[in-house]
């Protein structure tokens, strides 16, 4: 049988580890879609939108 | 302008997803550095504070696992609006804000599973019972990765926000059950403590770390969910442009 204590260390430590884990995985996620995004406008496409507010703005 | 009309105007502009995007930018450090302040008091409280006269220190336990169940509803409800915007408002953002939702969903869902069996075995001597309360959140855990299968399954957000909407809509009434289940029906699980027509049972040394932990939770849950809606719009310009440049590469040949 685990004493208390080891059953209170184990949800923190389970609950941390989720937390972390989530926040590093939308970090992650926001980053390699932000790449994406630079990859596609160095190659030269671009959002309609984002042509034209070249010309006028909506 | 009038001042009605301006506020109207100021609540649309959050339809258009590159001012949603503007004012993620703007608010996210913010929201992140007040959620880890709340997030250091919170957690001295929980482990400075008495433990109880008869859990002794598992109460500690309750702290991760109150707020965590809380949040795994109110993601369901925020979820459940969106799906209402979806459906009858065809508010653009709406699915985008479901879909950023579900697995954050599920992790609150798993925390509050995973810290109440190991809360429940000191205290009731099992890590699992089936009653009414452990079983409905468990069907949320389910309903939660059901959705997130659903929306990965249709890559086309056109076509399955509409879907997945309804469908979120009928899981709705799952909130209620998990909510009221301790009084319906005779569960192990106790009733509720906190949140009762004729005020708190709990006492205010447990009550302070408690509230204090629910509010680090929740701002945590908006943090992460306009996070992830902001990475949902990005995912979304991706896939257009993707479709514009094959688009164009086929004109030219």
């Amino acid at each position: 049988m685990m004493s208390h204590a080891a059953y209170v260390l184990a949800s923190y430590g389970i609950a941390t580890l989720t937390v972390v884990g989530l926040c590093l995985w939308v970090i992650a996620d926001g980053r390699a879609r932000q790449r994406e995004l630079r990859e596609l406008e160095a190659s030269g496409v671009r959002r309609r939108s984002a042509e034209a507010s070249n010309g006028e703005t909506r | 302008m009038s001042e009605n009309s301006l506020a109207i105007r100021k609540f649309s502009d959050l339809a258009n997803p590159t001012r949603f995007l503007a004012l993620a930018d703007r608010v996210l450090p913010w929201l992140a550095v007040v959620t880890a302040l709340f997030f250091v008091v919170g957690l001295w409280l929980s482990f400075t504070t008495e433990g109880d006269y008869q859990q002794g220190e598992t109460v500690r336990i309750m702290y991760v696992h109150v707020p965590a169940a809380w949040l795994s509803m109110m993601c369901y409800s925020v979820m459940a609006l969106a799906a209402l915007g979806t459906l009858v408002w065809r508010h653009p953002l709406a699915d985008v804000s479901s879909r950023a939702a579900a697995p954050i969903g599920a992790c609150f869902t798993f925390l509050a599973l995973v810290t109440g069996s190991l809360w429940g075995k000191p205290m009731w001597g099992a890590w699992w019972v089936w009653d009414a309360r452990l079983t409905s959140v468990f069907v949320l855990f389910l309903m939660y990765l059901g959705l997130m299968a659903l929306n990965r399954a249709m890559d086309d957000p056109a076509r399955s926000s509409r879907v997945s909407a309804v469908l979120v809509l009928v899981g709705f009434v799952n909130i209620p059950i998990i909510k009221f289940s301790v009084e319906w029906w005779n569960t192990l699980h106790q009733p509720a403590s906190v949140l009762r027509l004729d005020g708190p049972t709990i006492d205010p040394e447990f009550l302070r770390p408690l509230v204090v932990m629910a509010i680090a939770f929740t701002l945590l849950f908006f943090t992460l969910h306009i996070a992830a809606m902001r990475n949902e719009i990005w995912r979304r310009r991706v896939t257009s442009l993707r479709r514009l440049a094959a688009r164009s590469a086929g004109r030219e040949v």
